[in-house]
């Protein structure tokens, strides 16, 4: 009996220090580090995002006046109106052609700044990045001055050559135009400074190699530029397309949603509803639409991007 | 170094003395013996209107040993809208916080009842009009206090020059100062023509059409001066009647005559409009004859603010009411309430108008001739008619009568503008009218 208490103790011992031994190793190992050097990020992320986020889920099954739980009765509602289907699709045709022209332009510019040399690039690369660091609703503001009913500088300007006044805000066409106008303005630094970096990684000897071929400059870019780049652009795209698609402040500032309701996008729309209109349930509805419409693109673009990664 | 521990026979003796002394002391009134109080109020735009509500509340606290803070919360970009619907969700916040026309019923269930504070006031300073009642009142339950501070008229701001010159009508003759209207002429035919007079002289009345409050309110008293009601007061749909057919019909005429972009303007935009020089006439309260004196002194020399047109179903001018509310979660609820009466005392709206320059108007029937209106100029009296004296209008808010709670989506998604403008650019009123009733169902939520 009593060796078998002996055994039983050094067993646990040993028992003990294995598990010493694995908890130090656990420790050692690099991803727990990481996971400890992360986790107030997560923490804050759980904080900040998750919480709001499912608060938004739970609010949305709330009745209009959230006194009682109506499932997904909000959702259906939704699914009626006419104007939330103009807001979903202004939503697609704001984030969509904002996004291929703030892509378009970054990628000819960081091209322009890519070939100036040294210091200068340093100093072009600055003065283009304005647009980004302004605070949006300051520099959203300047463009409403810009566009303002009575005092626009632009059709000021276009006066002189005899054309206007453009109604910049009141019509349709118009007003779209504009607010993805500024959208591109103000996103398109971001895609220029990362095209830039991916272009600055893209090795010289390729393009070498291309001209010994015989390569002109548009095949130089099909071949080499772009497949090189393509990881980049991906996450860049999918990027901008999120946070194009969330945009409230160029749309609010300029136009309210107006005319008409022409110019509503998801976060406008649901803060009228929501807010405005003390109807935060439906407000909170329409908000989380843009989850499934982001995700699907998500998983496009990021499933492509795992493919090339495994390619290479 | 040497420490002295405490004994457990100590420890006790000395927390029973303590309790003893604390239980036998006499209480000795603090400088703040009857708590604190947390204030949100609405930032004033005119500049140093914000003194007079913290002057008045100083002077109270002083009196009743209140500790009190105040927080001006501007109504740019909705901020106080923002605060509102933060602190009912959170069930916590300000004990007092000044809310726009509509929050009292948005938040109906969060508000302190304020009966035993009203009841006196309204013997005190006499009855309120009916916009005030359809706003601050459900079921008998009075839901918030009418706040002097930002409530407005948005009656007709004219020019009296271009006016005069465009349109043949002098409008210090049909409002005098310091007499009643002469207003038999007045009315939405006399209105129309004036606009395409000024329309066709270059100088168009500036009212807009998108989907902010000043839009909307005009709208709103277009409409219901043709007795055209969106949804009546029992909740039903009536969108598709005679009068408002006949208000569509007469606002697709007006808008003929307003600016190409009054679709974009926003509440600043016809104020820029007046003080620019390039309008007849707004639909405002005097914000904008007052920014006028000092950036554009020859325009507000020019400005007389008065009573709107008459229409089939009578005179409306659209009214705006602000309040001050006390949430039932609040902490310390009759320091709150014995301040709302002291802020609705006539010497207390007294200095709230004097300090606005005539733009705060009360809510109370005695209270409409105060001499500020009669003196601010220039010109002298400009604002005479401004809280209508004569009671020759009804003041009125878009989208009443139909249930507060469903007149405000209307009010605030612009419905009666948008279906206005529908009609005017193309659609057929068939249209217009089906999807504007499409719009009230999705309203009728609960």
């Amino acid at each position: 009996m009593a060796d078998v208490v002996v055994e039983q103790g050094r067993v646990a011992r040993a028992r003990g220090a294995r598990k010493g031994s694995s908890l130090r190793n656990a420790l050692g190992r690099k991803s727990t580090v990481a996971f400890f050097l992360t986790l107030p990020l997560i923490l804050l992320i759980a904080l900040l995002v998750l919480y709001p986020a499912f608060y938004s889920v739970y609010l949305a099954t709330l009745n209009k006046a959230m006194t009682k739980f109506v499932g997904l009765s909000n959702f259906t509602f939704l699914f009626k109106r006419e104007t939330f289907w103009m807001v979903v699709r202004q939503s697609c045709i704001f984030a969509i052609t904002a996004v291929v022209f703030k892509a378009l332009i970054g990628f000819i510019v960081a091209h322009f700044v890519h070939n100036i040399p040294g210091k200068k690039q340093r100093k072009w690369r600055g003065m283009l990045l304005v647009p980004w660091v302004i605070p949006p609703a300051m520099s959203t503001l300047a463009w409403l001055w810009l566009f303002d009913p009575s005092y626009s500088a632009f059709n000021y300007t276009l006066s002189f050559f005899g054309v206007g006044p453009i109604p910049w805000l009141g019509d349709t066409f118009w007003a779209r135009f504009s607010v993805i106008l500024v959208n591109v303005w103000y996103g398109a630094p971001f895609f220029l400074i990362m095209y830039l970096a991916a272009l600055k990684s893209v090795p010289d000897q390729l393009y070498e190699a291309a001209e010994i071929d015989g390569a002109n400059w548009w095949q130089k870019i099909w071949h080499i530029t772009l497949p090189m780049m393509r990881n980049i652009i991906a996450i860049t795209t999918l990027f901008s397309l999120i946070v194009t698609f969330a945009n409230f402040d160029i749309v609010r500032i300029l136009t309210s949603g107006g005319p008409l309701d022409t110019t509503h996008l998801f976060a406008t729309w649901a803060f009228q509803v929501g807010i405005q209109s003390s109807d935060i349930p439906l407000g909170a509805c329409v908000s989380l639409f843009m989850v499934p419409i982001l995700a699907v693109a998500a998983i496009f673009i990021l499933r492509d991007v795992n493919k090339r990664g495994n390619e290479a | 170094m040497s420490r002295k521990t405490l004994t457990r026979r100590q420890f006790v003796a000395a927390t029973a003395m303590s309790s003893a002394a604390l239980i036998t002391a006499p209480y000795v009134r603090g400088a703040y013996a009857a708590g604190k109080l947390s204030i949100g109020f609405w930032d004033h735009w005119v500049p140093g209107a914000n003194k007079a509500s913290t002057d008045l509340v100083n002077e109270w606290a002083a009196k009743e040993k209140v500790e009190v803070s105040i927080d001006y919360i501007t109504s740019n970009n909705k901020k106080i809208e923002l605060t509102a619907a933060a602190e009912a969700q959170a069930k916590s916040g300000h004990d007092i916080l000044q809310m726009p026309s509509w929050w009292p019923q948005a938040y109906s269930e969060n508000l302190e009842p304020l009966n035993d504070v009203m009841e006196p006031l309204l013997k005190q300073n006499g009855e309120v009009n009916g916009t005030v009642k359809y706003l601050g009142q459900s079921g008998g339950k009075w839901l918030a206090v009418p706040a002097t501070p930002g409530s407005q008229i948005k009656g007709p701001c004219s020019r009296i020059d271009l006016m005069k010159k465009h349109a043949g009508i002098d409008v210090q003759e049909m409002y005098p100062a310091g007499g009643p209207p002469k207003v038999e002429n007045w009315t939405m035919e006399t209105f129309l023509k004036a606009a395409e007079a000024c329309h066709k002289a270059g100088v168009p009345f500036g009212i807009g059409l998108g989907e902010t409050t000043d839009s909307v309110d005009t709208a709103g008293a277009i409409f219901q001066s043709f007795g055209a009601e969106l949804v009546n007061a029992k909740g039903d749909i009536t969108v598709k009647t005679d009068q408002v057919r006949q208000a569509m019909e007469f606002y697709k005429k007006l808008i003929a005559f307003l600016p190409p972009d009054a679709p974009s303007w926003d509440d600043a935009s016809n104020n820029k409009w007046l003080i620019s020089g390039r309008g007849a006439m707004i639909l405002n309260p005097p914000s904008a004859w007052a920014v006028a004196k000092r950036d554009a002194p020859q325009v507000a020399e020019q400005c007389w603010t008065h009573g709107f047109p008459s229409g089939p179903k009578g005179r409306f001018a659209p009214y705006l009411p602000y309040f001050w509310g006390v949430w039932s979660f609040g902490k310390n609820k009759e320091a709150a309430k014995s301040l709302l009466v002291h802020m609705s005392s006539p010497s207390s709206i007294e200095k709230f108008v004097a300090v606005s320059g005539g733009y705060d108007l009360p809510a109370y029937a005695n209270m409409t001739k105060l001499k500020t209106w009669a003196e601010e100029g220039p010109p002298q009296g400009t604002l005479f008619h401004y809280p209508d004296p004569y009671k020759h209008q009804t003041l009125s808010i878009a989208a009443s009568p139909a249930p507060p709670k469903i007149a405000q989506q209307i009010y605030f998604q612009a419905t009666l503008t948008k279906m206005a403008l529908r009609f005017a650019r193309g659609e057929t009123m068939d249209q217009a009218l089906a999807w504007a009733e499409g719009e009230c169902e999705g309203f009728m939520r609960s």
